[in-house]
C-alpha cells in the first residue's frame, strides 16, 4: 500500500463503509482541531466515542469520554488517531487486542507511523495516514467548496440541503487520483531537500 | 475501478460548480447578499471559530465566489484558492501573509508596470522591501537573497514584453533559499503555463484579463500550490504561530496543504478587505467555461499578426516569444508549447512619433489600458502604464519608449491585419 497519496476511492471506500468511530486524543477544548473533527463527524450521522484518559467522567458533545480503546466494550469500526507520530505505535497495538479488531486505523494530519501501519495491514486492517477525516469527507462530499478549496471532484447532480445528522454522497467523479500534483511534489520534496 | 481524470475543458465547464441544492439551477447563481443567517448560536460559534464549512459574510467569502475559487484552483492545479476585488488586491493580501516590516522579497524586473509601481512605492510605505532581478539572468535572483528575503515574484509571461521566464531554474533558487516562489500567471493563463508544475508555490492573477476574458469585471484571484511547509523556520508566523483571533488556532497545523489559502481569506481578506463582488464573480466565471477556446482563438491570431508585423517595412521589431527566431521562443517552446499568448510588443522604425500615429490610426484596435479582452487592444506603454518610470527604467521593464503592445482579440485575424495595414501606412 503506497502511504504518499491515496486513491479518492480508497479513501471514499473506508468513509462510506465505517458507521462508528473511536477518536483517541479527541479534546473538549472548543478550538482543538480534535474538537472540531469529532463534531463535525458526529453531525455527518457517524457514531462517535471519544477516547481520552485525561477526561474520564466527563463527556464531548454528549458522549462519555472512555480511558482507552479496550474500555469502551463494543465493536468499533475504525479508529482516529488524534495524537503525534511518536505515540501512535502503542494506540495501534491497543487496537489490534480489541475484540473484534476495528476495520479501519486512521491517522490524523501531521501523523504518520510506517511500522505500525505495517503491523495493522498484517492483522488485515485498512490503514490511512497525515489525513484528517473531516477534510476528506469534506473534500469528497464537496460542502468543504464552501471555502474555495479544491474538492478535486465533479458532479452534475443536485445535492441536498445537509441536515443534522445526515451523511452526504461521497460519490462524485474524481478529478485526479488521490492527491494533486502539487502535493506529490511537497512531498517527495520534503524527503529529497535541494 | 479508477475515474477517468477529467481533461482541462471539463474542469474549466465544471470544477466548482453543481446545480444549486434550493432551487436546481444549473448555472452559479448570483449570490448577491452582504450575509448569511446561522442556525442558531452554537453554528454562528462554529463558523466564527473556522470549524465548520459556510458562510457568514461576504467580505469573507460567498457562493459564487467559492465557486470561481475551485475552479481556478482546479484548473491550476492547486489545493485551494481565494479570490480578491483585483489582481493588485491579490498582491497586497499574498505579501501582507508573507512579510514584516522590514522584511525583503525579490521581483523579477520585467513587470506589469503597475506591479513595480506598487512594489516600489505602497509596499516601500509598508516596510516591506522590494530587491530587482533579471529575469533573463537567473544567477540575479541567487545575488538578491539575504536573510530577510521572505518570497520571490516572477511573471509567467511578462507584461508589456510579452518574455518567458525560466519559471524552473527561478523555482529552483526559491528552494535553496527556503522561500516560496510567487508567479503571476496573468498573460499565460493556465491553459498555456500551469506554474505550479514548474515548482510555484503560489499563483497569482488579474482576472481582469484573459481569464474573465471579456473586459467586463476587474477581479484577483491566489492560489496555493499546497506545497511549501510554512512551519519549516518559523519564518512565516501569521501560518505557523497560534492566533489570538482564532482562540489559538495554528493555521497550517489545522488546515495542511491549504492552509495559505485559509490564512489569505480569514486574516488577510478579513482584515484588508478587498472582497470580489458577487456580480464580476459571476461575470468572470461565465467567461472562465470559454477559456480553453479563446485562448487557442488569442494565440492563433497572436502568431498570424505578429508574423505578418515582422515583415512589414515600418516596423523595427517584432518581440513575440512564438516567433521562431524570438530571444524567448526556446523558453515559449517550453512552457508554452500551445502558444506564447496574445500579449506582445513591437518598435517602429519611425520611433515614438510614429507609435503614437499608429495608436490614433486604427480603427478596429481600441486604445485603452488592457490587456486580455474579446477585442484587440493597444497601447504605447511609455506614455502610459509605465509613463511613472524615467527612460532607463522604462526599457528594462521592457517598455521603451518606440514600443507598441497589441493584445490580440478573438476577431477575424484578416481585419485585425487590414486595420495594422491601414493605419501604418497612413
Ligand atoms: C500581469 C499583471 N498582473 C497584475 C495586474 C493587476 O491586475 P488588476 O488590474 O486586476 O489589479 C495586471 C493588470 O494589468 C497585469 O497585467
Amino acid at each position: 500500500m503506497n502511504h504518499d497519496a491515496y486513491d479518492d476511492n480508497y479513501i471514499r471506500a473506508i468513509l462510506n463503509g465505517v458507521k462508528s468511530i473511536a477518536m483517541v486524543g479527541a479534546s473538549p477544548v472548543n478550538v482543538r482541531p480534535s474538537y472540531f473533527a469529532f463534531k463535525y463527524l458526529a453531525q455527518r450521522g457517524y457514531d462517535m466515542i471519544p477516547v481520552n484518559p485525561g477526561h474520564v467522567g466527563k463527556s464531548l458533545l454528549g458522549k462519555p469520554f472512555v480511558a482507552s480503546l479496550l474500555d469502551i466494550g463494543r465493536p468499533v469500526d475504525m479508529i482516529d488517531i488524534f495524537r503525534n507520530s511518536s505515540h501512535i505505535g502503542p494506540v495501534v497495538d491497543e487496537a489490534l487486542k480489541m475484540t473484534p479488531p476495528p476495520k479501519v486505523i486512521w491517522m490524523q494530519l501531521g501523523a504518520r507511523d510506517d511500522a505500525a501501519a505495517a503491523k495493522a495491514e498484517a492483522a488485515g486492517l485498512t490503514v490511512v495516514m497525515n489525513r484528517c477525516p473531516k477534510i476528506e469527507y469534506g473534500r469528497l462530499s464537496s460542502e468543504i467548496s464552501w471555502m474555495g478549496v479544491n474538492s478535486r471532484t465533479l458532479s452534475s447532480k443536485r445535492a441536498p440541503m445537509p441536515t443534522q445528522g445526515m451523511r452526504l454522497s461521497l460519490n462524485r467523479m474524481s478529478v485526479g487520483g488521490g492527491e494533486t500534483t502539487a502535493s506529490d511534489r511537497a512531498a517527495k520534496n520534503k524527503n529529497d531537500p535541494a | 475501478m479508477t475515474d477517468r481524470p477529467p481533461g482541462f475543458s471539463t474542469l474549466a465547464v465544471h470544477a466548482g460548480a453543481q446545480p444549486d441544492p434550493t432551487t436546481g439551477a444549473r448555472v452559479t447563481p448570483i449570490y448577491q447578499t452582504t450575509s448569511f443567517v446561522f442556525n442558531d448560536a452554537d453554528h454562528a460559534a462554529s463558523l466564527f471559530g473556522l470549524q465548520a464549512f459556510g458562510n457568514i459574510y461576504t467580505r469573507i467569502g460567498n457562493p459564487t465566489q467559492a465557486v470561481l475559487e475551485e475552479r481556478v484552483a482546479a484548473l491550476e492545479g492547486g489545493t485551494a484558492a481565494l479570490a480578491t476585488a483585483s489582481g493588485h488586491a491579490a498582491q497586497v493580501v499574498v505579501f501582507q501573509m508573507l512579510l514584516r516590516p522590514g522584511d525583503e522579497f525579490i521581483a523579477a524586473r520585467k513587470l506589469y508596470g503597475g506591479s513595480i509601481n506598487q512594489f516600489t512605492h505602497a509596499f516601500q510605505s509598508f516596510g516591506w522591501n522590494v530587491a530587482w532581478a533579471d529575469p533573463d539572468d537567473i544567477s540575479s535572483f541567487e545575488r538578491a537573497v539575504t536573510p530577510r528575503t521572505k518570497a520571490i515574484f516572477i511573471e509567467s509571461i511578462a507584461n508589456p514584453g510579452g518574455s518567458v521566464t525560466d519559471i524552473e531554474a527561478v523555482a529552483a533558487v526559491a528552494r535553496k533559499a527556503g522561500v516560496p516562489l510567487i508567479v503571476d500567471n496573468t498573460l499565460a493563463t493556465p491553459y498555456l503555463i500551469r506554474p505550479i508544475d514548474h515548482g510555484a508555490d503560489i499563483v497569482v492573477h488579474s482576472l481582469t484579463k484573459f481569464l474573465g476574458g471579456h473586459g467586463n469585471s476587474i477581479g484577483g484571484i491566489i492560489v496555493d500550490a499546497g506545497t511549501f511547509d510554512w512551519s519549516k523556520d518559523n519564518k512565516y508566523p501569521m501560518l505557523s504561530e497560534p492566533r489570538p483571533e482564532y482562540h489559538g488556532i495554528k493555521i497550517q497545523e489545522t488546515f495542511g496543504n491549504f492552509a495559505f489559502a485559509i490564512a489569505c481569506r480569514v486574516l488577510g481578506l478579513r482584515d484588508l478587505g478587498p472582497a470580489i463582488s458577487p456580480f464580476n464573480a459571476f461575470l468572470i466565471l461565465t467567461g472562465i467555461e470559454t477559456l480553453p477556446l479563446r485562448m487557442q482563438k488569442h494565440c492563433e491570431n497572436a502568431k498570424a499578426i505578429a508574423e505578418w508585423l515582422s515583415t512589414h517595412p515600418a516596423v523595427a521589431a517584432v518581440n513575440y516569444a512564438g516567433l521562431l527566431g524570438d530571444k524567448y521562443n526556446n523558453l515559449a517552446r517550453k512552457y508554452a508549447p500551445k502558444g506564447a499568448g496574445a500579449v506582445f510588443t513591437f518598435s517602429l522604425k519611425g520611433g515614438y512619433d510614429a507609435g503614437v500615429n499608429l495608436v490614433s490610426n486604427l480603427k478596429l484596435f481600441s486604445h485603452l489600458a488592457n490587456v486580455g479582452d474579446t477585442r484587440s487592444l493597444v497601447i504605447h506603454p511609455a506614455s502610459t502604464t509605465h509613463s511613472q518610470l524615467d527612460d532607463a527604467a522604462k526599457i528594462k521593464s521592457g517598455a521603451a519608449p518606440d514600443m507598441v503592445r497589441l493584445s490580440i482579440g478573438i476577431e477575424d485575424k484578416e481585419d485585425l491585419i487590414a486595420d495594422l495595414e491601414q493605419a501604418l501606412s497612413a
